[in-house]
């Protein structure tokens, strides 16, 4: 039996060293026992090691020793061997791949007390299988490769689940965490927190070793105990908030989260204490959620949504024709209109018309039939064209607003005017009509198609059969809306209200060539 | 109105982005804070900080600007019809909260969405003006994720992409009709548009630059979108199909598929039932078997068609084609073993290097693989073969793992 003794349970190079030599000494792995125990002969401080590799006691007694302790540590009783390879000729020089050095040295830091034998088995079979590594198959060669995917996760964790406290009243801001790593990984995570936190100062402190950075190096010193860390951050309520809030309790999912996040990791996680509540009551709150009713939009929301529809950008619809503006009426929310109405009632007329004549919105029998001015102001305005030689199988007819705003009154729908809201949002699909059909001109009856077609409101009375240039380079023009000359009662005015409107369209026609 | 303190705010914008199955930090190009003024590194590879009870990551602070929304979408919570309680950070709120969560190592960077108030192009600013506080003034280097506001200016993206590691814009659902009908607001057109303008921000400043040029700022290295799986009546094939055209044509990093989950206040339009989660599963499962094993995406599921819930979307495939099975693993090639049921890439990968000296054992196909359990009808090794049980009828029942249970 030969004792190969580490400095430290990490001592990578103090285990080459040793290995070195029960290497070249052709010591077979069984024969090797490794140990960081300072002082195996002195019972009274260190009892022997029991178990896996312990070996029987007086058989510790009698093993040679290989140290790997320095050398000026003259009390101790073995060979000392660092800063002493083998004198050349003394054995062949052993050459190992570069990947087991790797492997070697992430293996390690494995809490498992069989690590340092594994991995001297592996070096001694190298000799006759120079190839093993490269079998992922091999058993100790899977083992080595367990336990050092399990220290690159641990390296991992450490990374994730360090949580640091700033230490109150300290200029410049310093913070320190406590962690338990599951490996002795906390000299080789560091790096990382060097490189991530390079203009903090800080501290991890680990049971096994504390690593101190103070902005520019890398230190470290023995393990300490959780309360020389601070107790807590004003942070972890935020922190807690958040974790608690970003859940969706309608996908709990407690084994996968243990699965990631090892119950052995919690007892420093500032967001860890709230788990089982969480757990706990996602399942009524899932149901209560979908239990709900959906509740109704309140009404500042709905009016906010309601202006945003109105001031929305026009023009920029991508409607190819009017097929598509038809279409898009039948579903358009942009004002609330559509709820009480039966159907939006688009433009009717040629797909390429000279003149286009807006009115203000579907009447009764338009609303039920979907097609403009088929009511009664509908027929005063076909007897109107017909007297001005408009054929109306060549004009464009169409209403500044698409769907039929009334109230119900009795068995009745009474007409109500649109709002400039309503007009507003509605000026959608009448740019779209334009843009589609471009008409050279526009004729405006009543004041809520002036609104439309003008975009500001303009006295009709003292406007009417005057050209205006409009912005799309149609000319407009204003007249009466016929349903106006339905509603006046004295007859005489309303003759002339009927001729000026036939008089207007006999020059929108003209205009239009 | 009441003003809220940072806590209240802090809660109701982050359970408002929940919703949101990003959670990636990776694939950022490495940097670390040595030789600056701030803090923050990326490494490649990103890291989860914590898991929430749903198991799913947290690694960034994933939060909305505001859950103000002028739009009405109906999977949404925060459509601007829904009675959820609203709140707005400032940018400063959003910058501090993210350098005192990265500075205590609980977040590798930050995730920001938000509502769209006002114009695209207002709150498209006021999100890059975070990511440009953070990076300029602060001299942050952590992760940073935008999602992109689809209706904003294509020179608000670009700039958007100077700050962020990633950027992104969900699509939602899956079909254009569905959209039209569920996100009236939203234009299918208008996300394509927008996600090939940030393809070939990406390509054009990502270029590898000649020797003597001067050297572009960094920018955004990726994109990714979200699919909600169950709130239309799209099937598994057409969202994959989606997915892949999307991959195609966009270079997208990752599609996240997100199972439909009741929300409070859940809009009237919606379905009642919510799919399981298990088809979510499903549909990552066929999403990496089409960018890593080689699957076309017509292989996995017809458009039309749903995934097979009860097995994952390889051993179906596998069910299906029983003719090709079982394969020897220590002689078939690398894209067959990748097309074998129950061996990963990297398992595949172990083997080919493993056979160079050995004859593997079913033992040896275990201990590279981690289990044989579901490769096992599929496989010939050493001292094992499947004789009938390849094309027996009971294999399928075999494979079907143990039903998962729904909440509901």
């Amino acid at each position: 039996m030969r004792v190969a003794r580490l400095e430290s349970e990490i001592d990578f190079d103090g285990w080459r060293v040793a290995a070195r030599v029960l290497r070249t000494e052709g010591v077979s792995p069984e024969a090797v026992v490794w140990t960081v125990e300072r002082d195996l002969f002195d019972q009274d401080l260190f009892p022997p090691p029991r178990g896996e590799g312990g070996g029987e006691a007086d058989g510790w007694g009698t093993v040679q020793g290989v140290s790997t302790a320095s050398p000026q540590d003259s009390s101790n009783p073995t060979r000392p061997l660092r800063g002493h390879p083998p004198h050349e000729g003394e054995g062949k020089i052993l050459t190992v791949p570069a990947a087991f050095i790797d492997l070697a040295q992430t293996v390690i830091l494995h809490r498992s007390p069989e690590r340092l034998a594994l991995l001297y088995r592996l070096l001694h079979r190298l000799e006759r299988q120079p190839r093993l590594l490269d079998n992922p198959a091999d058993a100790d060669v899977a083992k080595a490769r367990d336990m050092a995917k399990g220290v690159g996760r641990a390296i991992h964790k450490m990374h994730a689940f360090v949580r640091f406290r700033l230490v109150e009243d300290v200029t410049p801001e310093t913070y320190v965490a406590w962690f338990e790593p599951a490996h002795r990984v906390t000299e080789a995570a560091a790096p990382f927190f060097a490189r991530r936190f390079a203009n903090m100062n800080w501290s991890i402190l680990t049971p096994d070793a504390c690593v101190h950075w103070d902005g520019s190096t890398l230190t470290m010193s023995p393990g300490a105990d959780p309360a020389d860390a601070p107790s807590q951050d004003a942070q972890e309520e935020m922190w807690r908030t958040y974790y608690a809030s970003i859940f969706n309790p309608a996908r709990l999912n407690p084994a996968m989260m243990k699965q990631e996040m090892p119950k052995r990791y919690w007892r420093n996680l500032p967001e860890a204490a709230l788990i089982p509540d969480l757990i706990a009551k996602a399942q009524s709150r899932t149901e209560t959620m979908v239990a709900a009713q959906p509740t109704k939009p309140s009404d500042r929301v709905l009016k906010a949504a309601l202006k945003h529809a109105r001031d929305g950008s026009f023009g920029e619809s991508n409607l190819v024709n009017l097929e598509e503006v038809a279409a898009g009426i039948q579903v358009c929310r942009r004002c609330d209109l559509w709820r009480n109405a039966t159907q939006g009632v688009p433009g009717a007329g040629p797909a390429k018309a000279a003149l286009m004549i807006v009115g203000e919105q579907p009447g009764d029998q338009e609303d039920l039939q979907g097609i403009p001015f088929v009511g009664p102001a509908g027929q005063l305005l076909d007897r109107a064209m017909a007297e001005a030689g408009v054929p109306r199988d060549r004009v464009f007819v169409t209403n500044a607003v698409k769907h039929f705003k009334h109230e119900p009154r009795g068995k009745r729908r009474l007409h109500k005017t649109p709002d400039r809201g309503e007009v507003q949002a509605c000026r959608w699909w009448l740019d779209a009509e334009r843009r589609l059909v471009r008409p050279k001109v526009i004729l405006a009856l009543g004041a809520t198609a002036v609104q439309a077609v003008f975009g500001k409101a303009l006295p009709v009375g003292k406007t009417r059969g005057q050209r205006q240039a409009l912005d799309g380079g149609e000319q407009g023009l204003v007249s009466w809306h016929p349903s106006f000359m339905l509603r006046i009662p004295d007859p005489e005015a309303k003759d002339r209200a009927y001729a000026e409107l036939v008089e207007d369209l006999r020059q929108a026609w003209k205009l239009a060539g | 109105m009441a003003v809220l303190d940072l806590k209240r705010k802090l809660a109701i914008l982050s359970d408002a982005a929940k919703y949101d199955a990003s959670c990636a930090s990776s694939g950022a190009q490495k940097r670390d804070s040595l030789g600056g003024k701030g803090v923050g590194s990326t490494e490649g590879m990103g890291i989860c900080h914590a898991y929430a009870p749903d198991g799913r990551c947290i690694s960034l602070l994933k939060i909305l600007l505001t859950n103000f929304c002028i739009y009405d979408c109906a999977y949404c919570i925060n459509r601007v019809s829904s009675n959820v309680a609203r709140a707005r950070f400032t940018v400063k709120e959003v910058v501090d909260l993210t350098l005192n969560f990265y500075k205590r190592n609980y977040i590798e960077g930050l995730f920001l969405s938000s509502g769209v108030i006002r114009t695209g192009d207002y709150t498209m600013e006021e999100m890059v003006r975070v990511a440009k506080s953070l990076r300029l003034d602060h001299d942050f280097r952590g992760y940073i994720h935008l999602k992109l506001i689809p209706e904003a200016s294509p020179e608000l993206a670009a700039e958007a992409g100077l700050y962020a590691d990633r950027v992104s814009i969900n699509v939602e659902l899956p079909g254009d009709e569905s959209l039209a009908i569920l996100a009236p607001e939203k234009d299918a057109a208008g996300i394509k548009k927008a996600m090939g303008r940030m393809r070939l921000h990406i390509e054009d400043r990502n270029a590898p630059v000649k020797a003597g040029r001067a050297k572009p700022r960094k920018f955004a290295t990726g994109q990714s979108t979200q699919l909600i799986v169950g709130a239309d009546a799209a099937k598994d094939g057409d969202i994959l199909a989606r997915s892949a055209a999307l991959y195609g044509s966009y270079q997208l990093k990752r599609v996240y598929y997100s199972a439909f989950s009741p929300i409070p206040d859940g809009s009237a339009r919606l379905p009642v039932i919510r799919p399981p989660l298990v088809r979510e599963h499903r549909l990552y499962q066929a999403d990496w078997l089409m960018r890593f094993y080689g699957f076309g995406q017509g292989e996995i599921v017809a458009p039309g068609e749903d995934l097979d819930l009860t097995v994952d979307p390889k051993t179906a495939w596998a069910l299906r084609h029983r003719g090709d099975f079982p394969v020897d693993v220590n002689t078939a090639d690398r894209e067959t073993l990748l097309r074998t049921p129950g061996l990963g890439a990297r398992g595949v990968d172990r083997i080919l290097q493993a056979r160079a000296q050995t004859r593997l054992t079913l033992d040896d196909v275990k201990r590279v693989c981690g289990s044989v359990k579901r490769a096992k009808p599929f496989i010939v090794t050493a001292d094992w073969t499947p004789g009938a049980a390849t094309d027996g009828e009971g294999l399928r029942a075999s494979l079907v793992a143990p039903q998962q249970l729904s909440l509901f």
